[in-house]
């Protein structure tokens, strides 16, 4: 484990405990353990789910990301392995979308 | 005399509509009732008909036999929402209708054209849907002279009408597949955009072990990209391939598209609502009922029923300028099909995931949670009763609206 990863908080799932920590830094050793490299597509989407939990305060959908970006779900996917939508807002150092009921 | 507008005579708007006649002055209140359509569906028996369980006559009556007398009934499809305006434009005749407080219980339909391939060619040929009625009607006659092969049930994307629905059709399916003989000539695949059966972890487990325990396979974290019609085979965004002899699709669900045109929704066209007090976040005259609304609790009749509660209490409240009450909890309560006359019970809110115990009351019951009881298939059965006689009607139902923690082990 990195310092800086050691220095915040993660729940049980690996998300951030407070997205206020969040420093662009941070994401990049998040991703780093995830097995990402940000490239600026990624930041894109990042950049957008810290946008929506500033105004909304939770992460936005995929669907939400693929309508408001030039991201379309197919690279959210290549960007994202697996579930996308948990995976960018883990970087973004947000919460565990509740999305679904 | 002012007007109290409703739109939509589903199951919220109707039982609201029957509520609001009992409790607001008729000297002093006109209510308007409005939908497209006029037949009021048993929406939960469109899981009983591919299996012949049901009938399609069982699930069917008219609209307007449930419209209490004093109120009026206006069908047509709306145009167009201004709450800016305070003012409904109805597609019949360009009627303008002005409010002074307006219900919106519009619903969510499913939308299968979101979804590449799936509207297309293969559609209700050997592709369905048990969302509609005629989805369900159509998938029994392809049921009824299906010889085996594979049945892919496939949810699209959440959030979608009655979220157990689609486990009840699989554990459904293997039993109606047993009794006709041809089990060991049907492998079926849950495939789901979830990590699990269900969204709730105690719940999920449970459901999940079902699957397994029935020989069901499940496809966890599958999100549908596209169906290719001709060759039957669905794709995962994640480069994953499933073939199919019946697809069972669970498309995309949407809010109605006149709640987009009016700039009212999300981007599932669903209303955002404040979650405790059932009152839109941005018009304080306009209230939410049931699967319009974006509130975080499952999109079900039970749901819009305990809503209902609470909102005939605030829309009274705010007509008299008193405090809203912040009282709606998510309560959610579902009897789950298993198959072989067996039936689980889930009850939870917006804080307590559904746990095991008994309902409504302690040790007796009569209702277990989370467990497989006959008791349970029976109360399943006995709704359709209950909603036609109580639940549409407005009637006061004998357990209470908030969740209670009586009878269940934490």
């Amino acid at each position: 484990m990195s310092k800086l990863l050691d220095s915040v908080k993660f729940d049980a799932d690996g998300y951030l405990d407070d997205p206020n920590q969040w420093t662009e830094e941070l994401a990049k050793e998040i991703a780093a353990r995830e097995g990402i490299t940000l490239s600026d597509r990624h930041w894109v989407v990042i950049n957008y789910a810290r946008n929506e939990w500033k105004t909304k305060g939770e992460a936005p959908t995929l669907r939400n990301i693929t309508k408001n970006t030039d991201v379309d779900t197919k690279e959210l996917y290549g960007l994202f392995p697996g579930g996308p939508g948990k995976l960018a807002a883990k970087v973004a150092g947000l919460h565990k979308p509740t999305g679904c009921i | 005399m002012k007007t109290f507008l409703v739109l939509g005579a589903g199951t919220g708007g109707t039982m609201m509509a029957n509520k609001l006649a009992k409790r607001l002055d008729p000297q002093e209140w006109k209510i308007i009732l409005v939908d497209k359509d006029e037949t009021h569906y048993y929406q939960p028996g469109f899981l009983f008909i591919p299996f012949g369980f049901y009938k399609p006559e069982d699930v069917v009556k008219t609209k307007k036999a449930f419209v209490p007398s004093n109120a009026e009934f206006i069908l047509s499809d709306i145009e167009l929402i201004e709450p800016d305006a305070n003012k409904v434009t109805l597609t019949s005749a360009k009627r303008v209708i002005q409010y002074d407080q307006l219900l919106v219980a519009t619903g969510t339909d499913i939308r299968p054209g979101e979804i590449e391939g799936l509207a297309g060619a293969g559609w209700h040929q050997n592709i369905f849907d048990f969302y509609t009625y005629a989805g369900s009607v159509a998938l029994s006659k392809f049921l009824s002279t299906f010889r085996g092969g594979r049945v892919v049930i496939n949810v699209a994307e959440m959030p979608i009408k009655c979220p157990v629905a689609p486990l009840e059709f699989s554990f459904l399916a293997d039993y109606y597949f047993q009794q006709r003989g041809i089990r060991n000539k049907v492998e079926l695949i849950y495939t789901t955009p979830l990590s699990g059966a269900f969204t709730k972890p105690k719940a999920s487990e449970m459901l999940g072990g079902l699957l397994e325990k029935k020989g069901i396979h499940i496809e966890p974290d599958f999100a549908i990209s596209d169906v290719d019609a001709g060759k039957n085979v669905i794709y995962s965004y994640d480069g994953r391939e499933i073939s199919y002899d019946l697809l069972v699709s669970i498309p995309t669900n949407m809010g109605a598209d006149v709640i987009g045109r009016s700039g009212m929704g999300d981007d599932l066209n669903f209303v955002p609502t404040n979650k405790y007090t059932l009152q839109s976040q941005k018009w304080p005259n306009v209230w939410v009922i049931g699967d319009a609304s974006n509130v975080p609790a499952s999109k079900a009749g039970a749901v819009a029923h305990f809503e209902s509660d609470t909102l005939i209490e605030n829309i009274e409240r705010s007509i008299h300028g008193q405090a809203l009450q912040e009282t709606f909890d998510g309560h959610v309560n579902c009897y789950i099909e298993t198959g072989f006359g067996k039936g689980l019970l889930i009850d939870f809110n917006y804080e307590t995931e559904p746990l095991p115990g008994t309902y409504p009351l302690p040790i007796v019951g009569p209702f277990s949670l989370l467990k497989e009881s006959a008791v349970n298939h029976w109360g399943k059965l006995a709704f359709k009763c209950i909603y036609w006689n109580i639940l549409v009607k407005g009637l006061p139902m004998p357990v209470p609206s908030r969740m209670s923690m009586v009878g269940k082990r934490a």
